[in-house]
């Protein structure tokens, strides 16, 4: 395997401000290697959704670049498809012609009419939304919406898939079930995934390695904790298994200890924040 | 509970239907009619050198005036043109080499004729006025730079009233269009232009609007499947922003409709404006009433064009949740 498919080399970010200019990320440096999935987590405002940004190409960093295949990288392009949190569809296209709009612009004149339909219908199959194909958007839920959203993004075969919070806005149970979908996907297609979370639980059950970012201005990497579990993995028996809760707890204690954001309007407190029950950051 | 419920109708759901009924037909026509009670009192009160002010009844005689008016002079031009044609077979019979003339029929233009004229051209100076304004707004919702070139034309030109611009446009149609056999008429040019001058504004600044409010959202998710320029204003731009066009166009159709009728009576171009013109200078007794029945067909077919304005939106938007009216 090629550890050095995705290089993001050196990348700090600044952007000009009317009180001058703000730093928003520094150094951020990683590799990541062909089919891995990475989850990047850290608290509101520390610059993931930048850095997915600048992976995508939506934005250009200050400083260093993103190289894939050992190719620098600069513009935006299917091979680096995107997820985004508010699923993003086009509400004036079906579900079936939100898929196609990106599939013709990467199959143009490499696959015939026909196999493109049976490539798109095998798609949105994969998400389990073969029975909505001439659906708009609105008629739709929001779990389903984010679905088509995956399968726009995974129809255009792309390298790296980058995901920016993709569950964020949806309920417990329907996060649930995405995420089970997206580990499936993930096991048949072997794409690098680059995902960003705000849930701790996700970020274990679904990376191979979690990067966790410090707060900003001029936020970094912070730590980088691997998660040796077997796959496939199935979130009832991990719910009881050491190692899970142990990278659990590495992933809170960062989060809540080390990197613990101090909130501007509440005083100080000198004691220790409980943990939150839910484990989830706000 | 729940059978008995639905064996007998519900008293309160009786109600309810009744309630909405009223609404619907009851309130409106209470309306007009509190509106045509205090017309006829408020008429009986005006007298003019024109005789009386018109109550309801006598504008709804000129009506039918007007409809007779209209059959009889349609009735004339068929007879002229069987008389020619009688004529002109007589002629051929005695002369085969006799070479028919035919002459139009120039009786006067009839109530109806005149909205039929008006229509017309209503119609050419708003499909013009939107075949230039949407691409327009479009280029300069795109480009921040271009809008900022523009825009200070656009708030300059807006305000300006047709009667400012009717002038201008008689001298240029006059001094540019030099025809022996024109397509068109000058009159029709003249209102036409007039006409699209003033109703081009609201679709442009709408449709720039539109384009310039695409979602942040949509337009990274184009610039990821790489969309070329056209296909994404195709595919992206125009669908997305076709709620404000339409809000733009129909701002422009009611405008274009004010300002003909204007543009006419100014003008002596034919039309709806020119019938006004024509009753006034007219000045029977009969010319306030007929004068009122073109005010309301004039309200009439301003209504109208909306309403199918609103028809066509629906039928274009993708939207169908959205509230319009």
């Amino acid at each position: 395997m090629n550890s050095q498919h995705l290089v993001i080399d050196h990348v700090s970010m600044s952007f000009d401000t009317p009180k001058g200019e703000f730093k928003a990320l520094d150094d951020v440096h990683m590799k990541i290697a062909e089919g891995e999935f990475i989850t990047l987590i850290g608290h509101s405002g520390c610059g993931k959704s930048t850095v997915l940004n600048i992976v995508a190409g939506l934005l250009q960093a200050s400083r260093g670049g993103i190289v894939l295949n050992g190719q620098e990288v600069s513009e935006p392009g299917p091979e680096r498809a995107v997820v985004f949190q508010n699923h993003s569809l086009f509400p004036w296209l079906t579900t079936y012609q939100n898929v196609e709009l990106g599939v013709k612009q990467v199959f143009k004149g490499k696959k015939t009419r026909a196999e493109m339909r049976e490539w798109i219908e095998h798609n949105l199959e994969m998400v389990h939304m073969e029975h909505a194909l001439d659906k708009r958007p609105d008629e739709i839920s929001g779990g389903m919406k984010q679905r088509v959203g995956i399968a726009r993004a995974l129809a255009m075969q792309p390298e790296v898939l980058l995901m920016d919070e993709p569950f964020g806005a949806l309920d417990a149970l329907t996060r649930a079930h995405l995420q089970d979908s997206l580990m499936e996907i993930h096991a048949q297609l072997g794409n690098t995934v680059i995902m960003i979370t705000h849930d701790v639980d996700e970020a274990v059950l679904l990376s191979d390695r979690i990067v966790m970012m410090t707060n900003g201005p001029a936020a970094t990497i912070g730590e980088i904790l691997e998660i040796k579990l077997d796959r496939p993995r199935d979130r009832i028996a991990l719910s009881d298994d050491p190692t899970y809760n142990g990278y659990r707890h590495s992933v809170l204690e960062f989060l809540y200890e080390k990197q613990r954001k101090v909130e501007e309007l509440g005083s100080r407190r000198t004691e220790k924040k409980p943990l939150p029950p839910s484990a989830e950051v706000a | 509970m729940k059978t008995l419920a639905v064996q007998a109708p519900e008293p309160a759901q009786f109600m309810t239907v009744a309630v909405r009924l009223f609404k619907l037909v009851g309130l409106p026509l209470i309306g007009v009619l509190a509106f045509l009670f205090l017309w006829n009192a408020g008429a009986s009160r005006v007298d003019t050198s024109l005789g009386q002010f018109p109550g309801p009844t006598e504008v709804w005689e000129q009506s039918g005036n007007l409809y007779v008016e209209h059959q009889e002079q349609r009735a004339k031009a068929a007879a002229f043109y069987q008389r020619q044609d009688e004529r002109n077979a007589a002629k051929l019979a005695e002369n085969p080499d006799y070479v028919p003339k035919m002459r139009a029929y120039t009786g006067k233009p009839t109530f109806f004729d005149q909205i039929g004229t008006s229509l017309v051209t209503v119609m050419t100076g708003f499909v013009l006025a939107t075949a230039i304004a949407v691409p327009i707004g479009i280029v300069i919702g795109l480009s921040q730079t271009l809008y900022a070139a523009i825009n200070p034309l656009i708030q300059l030109f807006k305000p300006v009233s047709p009667l400012a611009w009717l002038p201008l446009v008689t001298m240029v149609v006059s001094a540019v269009y030099i025809s022996d056999d024109p397509l068109v008429p000058k009159s029709f040019l003249n209102s036409m232009i007039t006409v699209m001058l003033c109703c081009i504004w609201p679709t442009i600044v709408n449709t720039a609007v539109g384009v310039a409010n695409v979602s942040q959202d949509h337009e990274n998710v184009s610039r990821v499947l790489r969309l070329g320029p056209l296909t994404h204003v195709r595919k992206v731009v125009l669908p997305s922003s076709i709620p404000m066009v339409f809000t733009g166009l129909r701002l422009s159709l009611s405008i274009a409709w004010m300002v003909l009728i204007a543009a006419e009576m100014l003008a002596q171009n034919p039309g709806l404006g020119k019938f006004v013109w024509d009753e006034f200078q007219n000045g029977s007794s009969n010319s306030l009433g007929r004068i009122m029945v073109a005010v309301i067909a004039i309200g009439a077919i301003g209504f109208l064009l909306d309403r199918g304005m609103l028809l066509l939106q629906r039928l274009f938007s993708w939207d169908k949740q959205a509230k319009l009216r």
